[in-house]
């Protein structure tokens, strides 16, 4: 078999690169660029939304750039989880930035769209075929008409399909971060346990090397393992740098759950050559082929106010001061606008924001942040939520008899829309007879 | 006695919208020590009985990881990346 080399820009599309090192990428003869696109790490905004994080100028001039790329290398261009979410409108998203520039450029491409979108109906309809995953939320087939948007994670075989149509560039819905990096290795039978744990490592390029900001890496695959190499002359592969990349955003660091089977990483040598790591001894063990689902559902609609306290007794007292400012805030709410369904919270920023009740810190800061965030059904009811809570933020006694306080607000007015908020739902797994059963491939000019 | 912080360097981050997982990268020398703890002890500084652990001294690294005390993202979520779950134990003291 021939050995077949894959060039990963960056992490993910939006993060940028060294660009000297993608020219060095570039005059190895990579057989497939391929880059990451999404993540549902931001949050569930976007999956909600069906709608990309990273800003347009920015993921059209990064494109536009390896596009030309992958067309002076004369090889396909691939990437997974489009517009951070793979969400159907954020595929036709990088559809409409790729035709703008080849349209520009003057040059026409034959390109795969593969979309992950699953329908609610049918989804629901196949309930019996779908299971939950350890820590997966209690859902029922009835919760899925008010989602949104519903992906299944596309898997090495579907990308496989698109590259099969001969397309010069391919544009996937929500995929896993390995399935895009090994299709190709895969298909060309490089062997399987390496496909999927070069893809693992090569999924957010360069992090898994020094220099992790130069972006480019080449993997290079074969019939025994894979050899993965920084393109950037700075930086480097070690076998301490590679395999901690499987600690990276990963629940287990040994085995790791794909469609169609699992990868066992514990009997993986790391072998030093020079900058890079060569890797062997990975197991790929075939199991039931499933896709993982990710849906969101809208969850209200979000306002939020600060207020910024300086007083040292204020500072001090904070707990007994947020206490009962809710408790007032409530009644005040239940009375004016009864039978209003509606979420509350006040964080204290500088205090226990982050964790919470969990807090273990006791350090006194000079001032504390107070931070009402108001989660109600519509945007106005959480406006009007907010705005009864207003009076209390400015002007709240820690006790009843001293004088009238005044706090610090940092801008007017002192309420700011969040907009819709989202909801993550879904944690399970959708068996499928014919792995394209939940995708759909097009092929379109462009 | 030492606190884990100075034992090791920690990192948080969500792996998925429904789990954290927690990396313990230890100083020289230290992994021993850190190895030693009990994942019980572990389990009750982040409030969690569903901690599941992987110890590596191959990277001198203790992992553990957990379900996320709320989703990702969700009303009550502090914490949309993760990050802040490592200072859970970072002032841990460690015999």
């Amino acid at each position: 078999m021939t050995p077949v080399r894959i060039l990963v820009p960056a992490g993910a599309l939006g993060l940028g690169w060294d660009a000297d090192a993608l020219e060095a990428g570039l005059a190895r003869g990579p057989d497939l660029i391929a880059i990451d696109g999404g993540s549902t790490d931001s949050g569930p905004s976007y999956l909600g939304r069906g709608v990309s994080k990273y800003a347009r100028a920015q993921i059209a001039g990064e494109w536009g750039t390896l596009i030309d790329a992958a067309h002076r290398a004369g090889c396909p261009l691939v990437i997974g989880t489009a517009g951070t979410c793979g969400a159907g409108a954020a595929v036709d998203w990088m559809l409409e930035i790729t035709r703008d520039h080849l349209a520009r450029a003057g040059r026409q491409a034959k390109i795969a769209l593969l979309y992950s979108d699953q329908d609610a109906a049918g989804l629901a309809a196949a309930w019996d075929r779908v299971t939950p995953l350890p820590g997966a939320p209690e859902v029922g087939p009835e919760m899925l008409a008010d989602c949104t948007n519903i992906v299944a994670l596309a898997g090495a075989e579907q990308v496989q399909a698109a590259l099969a149509t001969g397309a010069d560039i391919v544009i996937c819905g929500r995929a896993t971060d390995t399935a895009i990096l090994a299709a190709l290795p895969l298909a060309r039978g490089c062997h399987a346990g390496a496909a999927w744990h070069g893809a693992k490592v090569g999924e957010c390029g360069a992090l898994c090397c020094t220099h992790p900001d130069t972006g480019v890496i080449e993997l290079l695959f074969d019939a025994t393992g894979f050899t993965v190499t920084p393109m950037a002359e700075a930086s480097r592969a070690t076998p301490r740098t590679v395999a901690a990349h499987l600690l990276y955003e990963n629940a287990d660091p040994v085995v790791l759950h794909e469609p169609g089977g699992r990868l066992d990483t514990s009997a993986a040598t790391y072998g030093p050559q020079g900058r890079a790591v060569r890797v062997e001894g990975s197991e790929w063990i075939p199991g039931p082929y499933t896709v993982k689902l990710e849906a969101a559902r809208m969850a209200g609609h979000g306002v939020m106010s600060l207020v910024l306290i300086r007083d040292p007794r204020y500072v001090a007292g904070i707990d007994a001061w947020c206490a009962s400012l809710e408790a007032r805030a409530r009644a005040r709410i239940a009375a004016r606008m009864p039978g209003q369904g509606y979420d509350l919270e006040l964080r204290r920023i500088g205090r226990d924001a982050t964790l919470g009740a969990a807090e273990p810190g006791r350090a006194v800061p000079d001032e504390i942040g107070v931070m009402a965030q108001i989660v109600a059904d519509t945007p106005e009811a959480a406006r009007e939520v907010a705005k009864l809570v207003n009076p209390l933020l400015l002007h709240h006694p820690l006790t009843p008899e001293e004088p009238m306080p005044t706090f610090a607000f940092p801008f007017s007015p002192p309420e700011c829309d969040l907009g819709p908020q989202y909801a993550f739902v879904l944690h399970h797994v959708l068996a499928l007879d014919d792995p394209m059963a939940a995708f759909r491939l097009e092929v379109v000019d462009g | 006695m030492a606190e884990l912080g100075d034992l090791a360097r920690i990192r948080s981050k969500n792996a998925g919208p429904f789990w954290l997982t927690i990396d313990l990268f230890c100083e020289p020398g230290s992994y021993a020590r850190v190895a030693a703890i009990p994942t019980a002890a572990f389990a009750a500084r982040l409030g969690s009985a569903g901690v599941k652990r992987f110890d590596l001294p191959d990277l001198q690294v203790v992992k553990l990881s957990l379900p996320r005390p709320e989703v990702q993202g969700s009303l009550r979520d502090r914490d949309m990346h993760g990050a802040g779950f490592a200072h859970l134990l970072t002032g841990m003291v460690v015999e």
